[in-house]
């Protein structure tokens, strides 16, 4: 049986592609597996060292939220996780590079974004527990809702993104003013007709937009080839506007190039593609098993490649810091854990009436009714009794 | 109790049908600014209006700008508000709506064109997923004041994909408020409230009726937007119709008139919500209803008003509510629409079935 599949055997470009991605020059990379700094023609980062410990405390309280809430599933507090496992410094990195003018529009799994976005961990867990849809307000941190169709949350980036060019917020020159957007995305995601709108879009607009996709190289089950035959960052030249590809368990890599891409968005020069090179450590989500298909020497593979450990090993040899600070962000995350861990126990359930709230701002005399007939239905249990008006 | 009337009008394309008549639909108070324009015009001048009450106001669509649309709706607006404002988009409808949340969340209140009915499936999700749900999943944090507009029926014999009635699925979607205007009157203050509403608003505009003309006085009050009218007063059958049907209905009560019959015609205006109570009042005096849309009958508006009715006046109909509409066909080519659309035969065959009960 033919492969209908098969690449090309005698393209060259697809077969340089075809070598490994850390051998390649187009990935930027300025802290090593090892945590050594590197340096790049394109990009640096110009950090201090109050910064690169602040940005590790960041990475390990994210993975620790991550860890507690699948926990959490496990226990059946949560009726599902979507973990961020090795994906912290692609979040991490690109979320400390914004402006509190700018605006993100995330997937289901931005914990990290959150986090830099300064949303309580316990608000995220409401969508996964079932007591809400969201439960924050994203106007109150320029964090849009999760949004969990894949790919639709590019639009609406591109789409906010255009109405900051009709506020006269791009290119003014006013760092206080000048903002740009943030759509999150994965690598599943660049297969949508959604998300390649959204670059048509933002590209004939010049809208200020950063595509971030974090390439964690697996939608669920199907692997990067399912979903392109080019490296993702590429696909960037024909919308025209610029991609490059990223070292995503690169904290120092993901804020300078991601810096870089919103300074560029806010100056008024338009979008631009940044493909996360990382991994999914764990499952899809807490309802995946990723034994099924894939091994287990890749995830050992990229586990030498982890974004806390290379900015441990870095911080720990420079002496930036020390055995002192690491302990006490571990106490820290053991705070923060069990905080979490509590308030979910003590989330309570919605009041059954509430689920008629907000579906219009607006009264709809449909909603009025149902509601109306819905508090009377309710209310006769109540009245009652349960266990009395039951044979 | 069939019987056929002769054909009063054969549909080969708009705009050569009578208009309808003043005396049909009175007008509303002071006549001083009345003025005779078409629907389409009525609609360009809703929207001119609510650009210049609001700055924030935007239109985006496919070829709405330099061209002025297809149905010319948008003419001039360009010329007049900018490109920034009147915005020509990729040929994506999916992306149309989807930045136009985007905007939206930033303030904007975008006006959203799709070009014709048929077109309108590659935005579906962005509609029902997204734009539908956000407020909600926001509890009420995030509004989406976003308005689209969608050209919808047939009768102008067109190819295909070009003609469709899809009301029935965005009206069946909570988060949406669904409207769709059969007089110039209304598709000009209909359009307005439209775009001042803070939900998500579809307006399903009649293409086949936008050349008729009507009187349009913009000094008048507007009716609220989710009312429906009742347009000609009757005693033996209710009429129930909205966009392009609302023009056929009445020209049936005018030729059952003719046989002695007395039809009330109901204009519903307003899908989500429907304006039930103003209906059972109607249906109440009359004891029978016939609902009447181009979209197919089976699960279209006509099932949903025909349950309601029933369970709110069982025992005043004299008749189960009968609908008259599309049949359960993809809609034909244009050489069989005259047979496909309900038209004033149809509706006067559900007249006799009804009053045969």
């Amino acid at each position: 049986m033919t492969d209908i599949a098969a690449r090309p055997a005698a393209d060259p470009d697809l077969a340089a592609l075809a070598a490994p991605v850390a051998e390649r020059s187009d990935l930027v990379q300025l802290l090593t597996p090892e945590g050594e700094l590197v340096t790049h023609p394109d990009y640096s980062a110009d950090v201090s060292a109050d910064q690169l410990r602040d940005w590790y405390r960041d990475l390990v309280l994210v993975r620790r939220i991550d860890t507690e809430a699948t926990a959490l599933q496990r226990q059946g507090e949560l009726g599902i996780w979507a973990s961020l496992l090795g994906q912290e410094a692609a979040q991490i990195g690109s979320a400390r590079a914004l402006a509190p003018q700018d605006y993100v529009f995330p997937t289901y799994r931005e914990h990290g974004v959150a986090w830099c976005r300064g949303v309580d961990p316990v608000t995220l867990l409401g969508l996964y527990r079932g007591v809400n849809l969201g439960g924050w307000d994203p106007t109150e941190h320029n964090f849009h809702l999760y949004t969990i169709v894949i790919g639709s949350q590019t639009l609406h980036a591109t789409g906010y993104a255009m109405g900051i060019q009709r506020d006269g917020a791009v290119g003014t020159g006013d760092p206080g003013r000048d903002a740009a957007v943030v759509a999150c995305f994965g690598d599943g995601a660049t297969a949508q007709g959604d998300v390649n709108e959204a670059f048509v879009f933002a590209s004939v607009f010049n809208a200020p937009v950063v595509f971030l996709c974090q390439n964690n190289q697996w939608a669920i089950s199907e692997p990067n080839e399912r979903q392109t035959r080019i490296p993702l960052f590429q696909r960037a030249r024909g919308f025209g506007f610029p991609g490059v590809r990223v070292d995503g368990n690169d904290v120092l890599a993901m804020y300078a190039v991601t810096s870089a891409a919103l300074e560029r968005a806010r100056s008024g020069e338009g979008p631009m593609l940044i493909e996360a090179f990382t991994y999914r450590m764990g499952a899809h989500t807490t309802s995946d098993d990723p034994t099924r298909y894939r091994i287990a020497a890749e995830v050992e593979e990229w586990k030498l490649k982890d974004p806390i450990a290379r900015l441990k090993a870095y911080l720990a040899r420079t002496g930036l810091a020390a055995e002192d600070y690491f302990s006490a962000v571990e106490g820290e995350a053991d705070v923060l854990a069990a905080r979490i861990r509590r308030a979910c126990l003590e989330m309570p359930d919605p009041d059954p009436r509430t689920m008629f709230d907000h579906v219009y701002v607006e009264d709809h005399a449909l909603v009025a009714e149902e509601r109306a007939w819905f508090a009377g239905y309710h209310d006769s249990f109540v009245t009652t009794g349960p266990e009395e008006s039951r044979p | 109790m069939v019987r056929r009337l002769p054909r009063l009008v054969r549909h080969h394309g708009p705009g050569r049908e009578p208009a309808m008549t003043d005396s049909v639909i009175p007008p509303d108070g002071d006549r001083a600014q009345a003025q005779t324009i078409t629907l389409a015009k009525a609609i360009n001048m809703g929207l001119r209006r609510a650009m210049e009450n609001d700055p924030k106001v935007l239109i985006m669509g496919e070829d709405v700008g330099t061209l002025g649309g297809v149905f010319r709706i948008t003419d001039g607006l360009r010329k007049d508000f900018g490109e920034d404002r009147v915005i020509d988009t990729p040929l994506a409808e999916s992306g149309i709506i989807g930045t136009a949340i985007g905007l939206a969340l930033r303030g904007y209140r975008p006006v959203c064109e799709i070009q014709f009915d048929g077109f309108i499936y590659p935005a579906y999700d962005q509609i029902v997923s997204q734009l539908a749900k956000m407020g909600y999943r926001s509890a009420g944090n995030l509004h989406l004041p976003v308005v689209i507009r969608v050209p919808f029926g047939g009768g102008i014999g067109a190819v295909e994909h070009h003609s469709e009635s899809p009301e029935a699925y965005f009206a069946h979607t909570a988060g949406l408020r669904v409207v769709s205007c059969a007089t110039p009157a209304d598709a000009y203050a209909m359009i307005q409230q439209a775009i001042t509403c803070d939900d998500p608003v579809m307006v399903f505009e009649p293409k086949r009726r936008y050349w008729e003309k009507g009187e349009v006085d913009v000094a008048a009050p507007f009716l609220p937007l989710h009312s429906a009218r009742v347009v000609r007063a009757g005693a033996q059958v209710t009429v129930a119709a909205y966009g392009p049907m609302v023009r056929t209905a009445l020209d049936a009560a005018t030729a059952a008139e003719a046989e002695g019959r007395s039809l009330e015609v109901v204009d519903l205006r307003t899908l989500s919500p429907l304006d039930l109570d103003t209906l059972e009042a109607s249906v109440r005096r009359t004891r029978r209803l016939v609902v009447v849309h181009e979209a197919p009958m089976f699960l279209g508006l006509g099932a949903e008003i025909a349950a309601r009715i029933s369970e709110r006046c069982f025992y005043h109909l004299e008749a189960p509510v009968l609908r008259v509409g599309g049949f359960h066909t993809p809609y034909p080519a244009s050489r069989y629409e005259e047979d496909y659309l309900p038209d004033l035969d149809r509706v006067l065959d559900a007249v006799d079935r009804s009053l045969a009960f």
